[in-house]
């Protein structure tokens, strides 16, 4: 089974890349781009076939090591 | 008085930290590597700067998994003096030792010269050798070290007295209401972005730094009945 996890700033955060990328593309003409949020993608392989298993199993992995909750928020598909 | 100075693969301010102790208040300091699976001989863990595991993911998240944080976190219950500097300050928020988090500087850039700090809490066991209020001089070199807490944290650590070091002029991160460093609620961990052990003689540009381990040892010492060192 495979897992896509996204990991992304939380709106009331600061994101300074997000904001230079932002400028980047004004600076392209892009005018039409507004605010712009850089985040995390992650793809795991898991040695399982259990559904409900994976999701519990990769909500801990997310609240303890892939995310920073303080700043970030979490959210993964499962796939097979 | 026992110091530890604990070694992740990555710290590079360990040699500064230890050697810092020994010019400043000339105890016991020994180097304990994050494999490290007891810290009962330690009074003061000093938790030093660098780049822990690469800060593969984010700064300290890999490290706050070592075998030697779980020993951090019994000696935090036990009360022990423990300073997280730069990313020891990182891997203390990570660890949920220190509130908050430390995210990429509003600049983008990493920083790294002397910054003013004003005291705000001269009451923690690594800062009652400074007055409170006092502005000192201390380097800053970090790249990700824009402290951020939701507003609801922020007033707790108000009422708390948890912010110990709000930058006293230009803030040089975007961190929130200027905090430089903070305690947790029993005052005995404080973490800084700031490298206070950089700053231990006037050679170096400042010696205000020497005071955090003049600090711990007078808390130490009044802690176990022995006469102050001032």
């Amino acid at each position: 089974m495979k897992a896509k996890v996204y990991v992304t700033i939380k709106q009331n955060v600061l994101d300074p890349q997000g904001n230079a990328v932002q400028g980047a593309l004004h600076t392209l003409g892009f005018n039409e781009v507004g605010k712009v949020r850089i985040g995390k993608y992650l793809e795991l392989d898991l040695d399982t076939n259990d559904r409900a298993q994976a999701e519990e199993k990769l909500k801990v992995m997310c609240e303890k090591l892939l995310a920073n909750t303080v700043v970030e928020d979490y959210r993964f598909e499962l796939e097979g | 008085m026992k110091f530890a100075v604990l070694v992740f693969p990555g710290s590079n301010c360990d040699i500064d930290c230890y050697k810092a102790v020994e010019d400043t208040v000339g105890e016991q300091v020994d180097y304990v590597f994050h494999t490290a699976t007891d810290l009962s001989a330690y009074d003061a863990i000093l938790v030093p700067g660098g780049f822990s595991y690469g800060d593969y993911l984010r700064c300290g998240a890999i490290a706050q998994f070592a075998p030697v944080m779980a020993e951090v976190k019994k000696a935090a219950e036990e009360g022990k003096f423990i300073l997280g500097i730069c990313n020891g300050f990182q891997i203390l928020t990570e660890a949920g030792l220190l509130p908050g988090a430390l995210i990429r500087n509003n600049s983008l850039k990493f920083r790294c010269h002397q910054v003013g700090l004003t005291v705000e809490n001269a009451k923690t066991g690594f800062t009652n050798d400074f007055a409170q209020g006092e502005v000192i001089t201390i380097p800053i070199a970090h790249g990700e070290g824009s402290y951020y807490v939701d507003d609801e944290t922020l007033a707790a650590l108000k009422a708390n007295d948890q912010i110990v070091f709000r930058y006293a002029g230009e803030n040089p991160n975007g961190s929130v209401d200027n905090i430089a460093g903070v305690c947790n609620e029993a005052g005995n961990v404080v973490g800084m972005m700031p490298h206070p052990e950089r700053a231990v003689k006037e050679i170096l540009g400042s010696a205000d730094g020497a005071r955090m381990f003049t600090s711990v040892l007078n808390a130490w010492r009044e802690r176990n009945g022995a006469a102050s060192i001032r």
